[in-house]
């Protein structure tokens, strides 16, 4: 089902495209989408479904800024950046995931 | 910021729409050129990369609500339907504005005058701290009386102001009115004699020129007057070189010295002035030189002061209760009997707060309008119970939609939300109807009480934000009232049950049952405001239709004053009277005319304590009431002379003092026997030997100061053997037809005299009707609402019956079927109808039997409880039921069977 792979990236939808923001400048949510997939080698798919309410909801709560910009190939795009705020948001984002993973692992190891 | 970006964008729902549109097809655009680039054609690319997008409406959807605020977008969309809603059914809608505008409006209108003379504060610094010198009851005045207000002597306030500490200044003020034109008919406009302390104890300034110096109060000689901001705007179109200009009072130049602020009307709400005179003014004005500043016996000055830091009302009326033995000591006029001194002394003063200031108009109209008040009240609410029922019937035929919506998910506070919607929308524009109607109900209603010429009543008539949040209040009142109940029961149905019949049960008798009350209370209010229309009505009647003993129809008056004639001494005063009487006699379509001193029910009066001859004692006589007339007085004025004989010419000061009594008199005073050859004597001053006065002749009882009154004795002396003439002399007229050619005559015979004299023309019965305008207020006023009351109860017994016939169609239709006759059917219905009309009824005769006494003040011969209204209002209304019902009992009698029953 479609489904369980929207379930296992429900939590860190916003981890991702604040990461992915970060690191890579601008993007707007096709290249978002194409980024995450080629950077996780095909492992992680950003679903359209989640991504378009997921980027308003950040930018309504500060962490991204947007504007419309003409692409290379000459279409109107809506450019997503991060804003200090996001950064931030960010920041605690990647403490609570890492925490998260390395006690998942730990009990995944020594149990 | 986010919220806000979140409220914007709830209210630019197609911007918002079009923006998400091109994201999103940007999107799908980018991976289909990625799939071109795999080599797929450019239409197999574009399905492929819409399939793999999935659902876009749900994407967008749920994109959309991370910009917006949910509930607010829900509230915009309920009132959006609820808007269309309101369109489909044009006529619900405008009854139901209508009514409310018209319930909020006349509840506005009355707010706002109760506003304007009880509830707001003086336009003045910190009104809080004003008091006003008060009389207790049981006060003793002799004297002469000239002031609207609660008023004191000259020497009375000296002696107050020497020994008072409660207030750190006091004002005294005096209302009057200026006479501006110099001959012909006389320009009056409002006018105070004020002390030189006006402004500065209401802690105002004038906006322009000066305030008086503090020695202004005695001399007269570099002062000068105030004017009001209003008159100078209306006068000197607002000049700023007012100041200095001369104005004409009373026949003298008078210079202005200052403009007072905007807004300030004086310290009586209701009225206002035009100029404030100092008090030394009054004497300048006065005929005789003198004026009333130092005469003992003139109460004319009323009295606010501001009390001293710390003290309140109740201490300043304490203080006042102890300094009272000392100012009625001081201030005893000589001329008081042993008696009348004992009595003066025993006076006592105290304190009322005059924050809201002082007012004639507060008296007199206070207690109406909060009746007035509370009839309007009721109005909104018949009003209201009707909307209810409306709304209960659009519920009822929404049942299925509800149902489905409720199936669907709907949560029953939306569903209520939604229906609310709807009511917030009507009482809104019902407030806005109100508000729009209530401007032209207040400014009628103050033009009504101006009456033909009396007082000029004067209130700000802006719709400020104690008027708009009063309406508001209401609005949002009558929005739960006529609307919280039908959304609840609407939303309460339970949606299996609304499904799955429509018409095949006859409906429960409990769902009916709040409707048939609402009816009932309709009935039982507009009961009480009939009643109470009737009660009103019919007093009027009896006021027009008791006897005032003279026949007031084609009787002019006209009222000559010297006072602009330059220095007439009074003996001369007597021969230019004279001379105009002579001369009236030639003006034609005159049958007969006649000199009097007071016009009766004009508002002014002379009395004084009378003894019969053979009454020996030295104790107070009784009160009489005393005027002047000149020979033809009686006939003039249509009251018959029973026996004895009227006035003659030869009555005058050279002849032996004689007067004409009234019955009253004659019973009074010599146990109603025949007066005529009997004598009496009027108690004069101190020192001063009591005048005796034979009778000559008796007449019919007349009416002297109200209509209200009972029958007092009168005695009538001739103007001839008046041996002080004042500056005025009144004259009234049998006229034959009631045109303004013969007052231009009469005016054209004084001028001839003298053309520095004022005249001034009213017609009697015009007179009499303005000293009863309240009366014909509540008349009218109740009149209105209880028509309103009764039509509004009718439309809504109307709307209750056709609705519960149409409800019953198929019970109906097996009732024919089986056998039914259908004027059984007929009896049926008005039956039903007539059932809840008694019971209404009963309530509501109970209910006026509790109200009615609060309105007995009011009434004129006639008990709150007076049982032929009571009947009246019942028969009425019973009479309006039955016809209301009338129309759905003939459409039940008329339904056919057979499409009844096919319908199921």
């Amino acid at each position: 089902m479609s489904k369980s792979r929207n379930d296992k990236l429900q939590g860190t939808l916003t981890l991702l495209i604040l990461r992915t923001l970060e690191a890579r400048g601008p993007l707007h949510g096709y290249g978002l989408c194409s980024h995450v997939q080629v950077v996780s080698s095909d492992l992680l798919r950003v679903e359209e479904g989640s991504l378009y309410p997921a980027l308003h909801r950040m930018e309504q709560d500060g962490w991204l800024k947007s504007s419309w910009q003409l692409t290379d190939k000459g279409r109107k795009a809506k450019i997503y950046s991060i804003t200090a705020q996001g950064r931030k948001q960010l920041a605690s984002e990647r403490d609570s995931w890492e925490r998260l993973t390395r006690g998942v692992a730990q009990v995944l190891h020594n149990s | 910021m986010s919220l806000f970006r979140k409220l914007r964008n709830t209210f630019r729902g197609n911007a918002l729409s079009s923006e998400l549109d091109n994201e999103l097809a940007f999107h799908v655009a980018e991976r289909a050129d990625e799939l071109i680039a795999q080599g797929l054609p450019k239409d197999e690319a574009f399905l492929q990369a819409r399939k793999a997008f999935g659902n876009s409406s749900l994407v967008k959807e749920r994109t959309r609500d991370m910009n917006i605020a949910g509930w607010l977008d829900a509230v915009r969309e309920d009132f959006a339907y609820a808007w269309r809603q309101l369109g489909l059914n044009p006529g619900f809608t405008a009854i139901a504005v209508l009514s409310l505008g018209l319930g909020i409006g006349a509840n506005t209108a009355i707010f706002q005058l109760i506003d304007g003379i009880r509830l707001r504060g003086l336009p003045v610094e910190r009104p809080s701290e004003l008091a006003a010198l008060n009389r207790p009851r049981d006060f003793f005045v002799s004297g002469a009386y000239t002031s609207r207000n609660v008023a004191f002597t000259s020497a009375q306030l000296a002696s107050l102001s020497k020994h008072q500490r409660a207030f750190s200044e006091l004002l005294f003020f005096n209302d009057t009115r200026f006479n501006m034109s110099p001959g012909g008919r006389p320009h009056y406009v409002d006018g105070l004699f004020v002390s030189p302390s006006f402004l500065h104890v209401l802690g105002l300034r004038p906006i322009l020129g000066r305030d008086f110096a503090s020695d202004e109060a005695q001399s007269c000689a570099d002062s000068g007057v105030l004017i009001s901001h209003s008159f100078w705007t209306a006068v000197f179109g607002g000049d700023m070189n007012v100041v200095g200009k001369l104005l004409t009072l009373e026949g003298q130049k008078v210079p202005i010295i200052g403009v007072t602020p905007a807004g300030f009307y004086g310290v009586e709400p209701g009225l206002k002035f035009d100029i404030a005179a100092p008090l030394c003014a009054d004497r300048m004005f006065a005929t005789d030189g003198k004026g009333r500043l130092e005469d003992p016996m003139a109460w004319w000055l009323a009295v606010i002061g501001r009390l001293r830091p710390g003290w309140t009302v109740a201490q300043a009326s304490k203080h006042l209760l102890e300094i009272s033995p000392a100012v009625f000591r001081e201030s005893l006029p000589a001329e008081y009997r042993p008696d009348a001194a004992k009595r003066y002394r025993a006076n006592k003063l105290d304190a009322v707060s005059a924050s809201s200031g002082m007012s004639l108009v507060r008296r007199q109209y206070e207690s109406p309008l909060w009746i007035l008040m509370c009839i309007s009240g009721v109005v909104l609410l018949i009003a209201c119970a009707n909307l209810a029922n409306l709304l209960l019937a659009r519920g009822s035929a929404r049942e299925r939609e509800i149902a489905v919506r409720q199936a669907l998910g709907a949560s029953r506070s939306r569903l209520v939300l939604q229906m609310l919607s709807e009511s917030v929308l009507l009482s809104f524009l019902g407030a806005v109807a109100g508000l729009a109607l209530a401007k032209g109900l207040t400014r009628s209603l103050l033009t009504f009480l101006g009456g033909s010429d009396a007082i000029q009543f004067h209130l700000p008539l802006d719709l400020d934000r104690r008027i708009f949040l009063f309406t508001g209040s209401l609005a949002c009142l009558t929005c739960l009232l006529f609307g919280l109940v039908p959304a609840l029961r609407a939303s309460a149905a339970s949606p299996i049950s609304s499904m799955r019949g429509s018409r095949t049960s006859t409906s429960t008798r409990e769902r009916h049952g709040l409707r048939r009350i609402l009816v009932i209370s309709q009935v039982a209010l507009s009961l009480v405001l009939l009643v109470a229309a009737i009660l009103f009505t019919r007093s009027l009647a009896h006021l027009f239709a008791s006897s005032v003993g003279f026949d007031a129809r084609n009787v002019l008056v006209a009222t000559i004053s010297a006072r602009t004639a330059g220095s007439v001494n009074p003996d001369d005063r007597a021969g230019l009277f004279r001379a105009i009487d002579a001369r009236f006699a030639k003006v034609p379509g005159i049958s007969s005319y006649s000199a009097v001193r007071f016009v009766p029910l004009g508002g002014f009066g002379w009395n004084g304590n009378v003894h019969a001859d053979n009454d020996k004692l030295l104790s107070a006589g009784q009160l009489s009431w005393f005027d002047r007339s000149g020979p033809g007085y009686f006939a003039t004025m249509g009251t018959s002379l029973l026996t004895g004989r009227d006035f003659t010419p030869h009555d005058d000061v050279h002849a032996p003092e004689v007067a004409v009594v009234n019955q009253s008199f004659a019973k009074r005073f010599f146990g109603g026997k025949n007066p005529v050859g009997r004598s009496f004597r009027i108690e004069e001053g101190a020192g001063k030997a009591d005048r005796i006065y034979q009778v000559v002749g008796l007449v019919a009882d007349t009416k002297y100061s109200e209509l209200r009154e009972d029958p007092q004795p009168i005695a009538f002396f001739p103007v001839a053997q008046d041996k002080e003439v004042g500056t005025e002399r009144t004259f009234v007229f049998r006229v034959n037809t009631v045109a303004d050619g013969v007052a231009r005559s009469l005016q054209r015979e004084v001028a001839a005299v003298n053309p520095n004299l004022l005249v001034e023309f009213k017609l009697l019965h015009v007179q009499i009707q303005d000293s009863i305008l309240r009366e014909r207020l509540m008349a009218n006023l109740t009149a209105g609402f209880g028509f309103l009351a009764a039509l509004l109860s009718t439309l809504g017994l109307y709307g209750v019956m056709s609705y519960l016939v149409a409800r019953r169609r198929s019970e109906i239709g097996i009732r024919l079927a089986i056998g039914a006759d259908r004027a059984d059917v007929f009896g049926l219905v008005v039956r039903d109808a007539l059932f809840m009309v008694a019971v209404g009824i009963v309530a509501g005769l109970c209910a006026s039997l509790l109200l009615s006494k609060y309105a007995e003040s009011l009434l004129f011969q006639l008990k709150g409880n007076d049982p032929l209204t009571l009947v009246m209002g019942c028969l009425l209304l019973l009479g309006t039921a039955l016809a209301a019902s009338m129309l759905p009992a003939y459409k039940a009698a008329s339904v056919q069977p057979t499409i009844a029953l096919r319908e199921e």
